[in-house]
């Protein structure tokens, strides 16, 4: 299971691997509100809350459809579900790797974007707590739509209308401890509710994930 | 030991072959053959567990199958060592210098899979079979764009891994090299296609 991690991580780092796609996108969408937005720092504080939950939420979309489709066609997947190890062990690990090279890498960046932002001094503290308790749902999350869709040509769209609906808690709580802690007031609730999506989806869906996948490679 | 008993198997949900029965024991090997599209490939995945079977019965010890499918899962940006340790680590074998050897990868053993032939990727995909460390390997056209030299070579591998009391159940065209493999034709398993409008409505959804 390390073994496959390890393999997981290096095969994002090299060449072609799309490590650093989602981190690029969520910078790009970062300077490129205020430049649409105008430089009104009022205006941008109230919205950098949302648009940073945003913008991680897309960034972890789009490196979705590699979790499963890159294994698929080189047929490393058949050979994994054949392996002697577990298929709910492979799609967690594949979850892990995806968060480790997409969520984490987004967590680590967002103070920086939040000052493009103007975001106020005391939500930066609940910005990072709020992806680092977030981020981990939308991988997995991910990883389900991910195992729903491969072995479709060209599934990215299906597995987008099919995964965003699921992602729309997470972000509404995500975004709102952001902004309460922006604006000074207790964030216990929706840290709460946050983190219980989180906890839930990482302890039922890779069952879910590895029920389907099984069906798929028939 | 790899029983299989009136086995049938679908694919696409339409029934290929049907009432399939053969035994391996410990040193024999089974070649199956017949025109393409006669169910090979399903047959062989659903005796490696990829899918089920419509009826009948695979009894093998647990743990012993080790399947080479068409594709060879080889990952392009990681090294012939980087990929063999992977899957040896995966079946928790320990070294694979072995395998390197057999399969005649020593010379190749740093380079990048992406820059190698079709035939040493090929070579690398078999290698992998060497690392699992399983008895049952069940071989989907292992010989594809192998050239002579490579076909002895695997044909010479095989030959060692029965004589350790392996077992070879293999799809292939071409003779391998071993006259002690049975010879198994599955044009007589055809399965008749069901009676038209017998199969309900959930027919339509499955």
């Amino acid at each position: 299971m390390i073994a496959l991690l390890t393999r997981d991580l290096r095969l994002a780092l090299r060449a072609g691997g799309g490590f650093g796609l989602g981190l690029a996108f969520f910078l790009i969408l970062a300077v490129l509100v205020p430049l649409g937005v105008g430089p009104e720092p009022a205006t941008l504080a109230l919205i950098a809350p949302g648009i940073l939950w945003v913008g991680a939420l897309l960034a972890c979309l789009l490196s979705l459809d590699r979790i499963f489709a890159l294994d698929f066609e080189d047929g490393s997947l058949d050979l994994l579900a054949t392996a002697p190890v577990p298929l709910e062990a492979v799609v967690t690990i594949k979850a892990v790797a995806h968060w480790l090279t997409t969520g984490l890498p987004l967590v680590l960046i967002s103070p920086v974007l939040g000052l493009l932002l103007f975001l106020p001094a005391e939500a930066y503290l609940w910005l990072i707590l709020s992806l680092l308790l977030g981020t981990p749902a939308l991988s997995v999350i991910g990883t389900f739509g991910a195992a729903l869709t491969v072995g479709l040509k060209r599934g990215g769209l299906l597995m987008s209308l099919l995964v965003l609906p699921l992602y729309i808690p997470t972000l509404v709580f995500g975004a709102e401890v952001v902004s309460r802690g922006a604006q000074g007031l207790a964030v216990g609730t929706p840290l709460a509710l946050l983190g219980s999506i989180t906890a839930g989806a990482v302890a039922l869906l890779p069952f879910a994930s590895a029920l389907v996948l099984r069906i798929n490679l028939r | 030991m790899l029983n299989v008993q009136g086995l049938a198997c679908a694919r696409g949900g339409l029934p290929l072959l049907e009432q399939v029965s053969f035994a391996l024991a410990p040193g024999q090997a089974l070649v199956l053959r017949g025109p393409n599209g006669c169910g090979k490939t399903t047959l062989l995945r659903t005796v490696a567990g990829l899918q089920p079977a419509l009826a009948g019965e695979i009894s093998a010890a647990p743990d012993s199958i080790a399947y080479a499918a068409h594709a060879d899962g080889i990952k392009g940006t990681l090294s012939v060592r980087e990929n063999l340790d992977f899957w040896a680590a995966i079946y928790g074998t320990q070294g694979i210098s072995a395998a390197l050897e057999q399969m005649n990868l020593r010379a190749l053993a740093d380079r990048a899979a992406q820059n190698l032939s079709a035939g040493q990727k090929r070579r690398l995909g078999l290698a992998r079979l060497l690392v699992t460390g399983r008895p049952v390997w069940v071989l989907d056209e292992p010989t594809v764009s192998l050239d002579v030299a490579s076909v002895a070579l695997f044909g010479a591998v095989v030959r060692a891994h029965l004589g350790q009391g392996g077992m070879a159940l293999m799809a292939t065209h071409i003779d391998l090299g071993l006259p002690e493999a049975e010879i198994l034709d599955l044009t007589g398993y055809k399965a008749r296609l069901p009676e038209p409008g017998t199969g309900g409505f959930d027919e339509a959804f499955l």
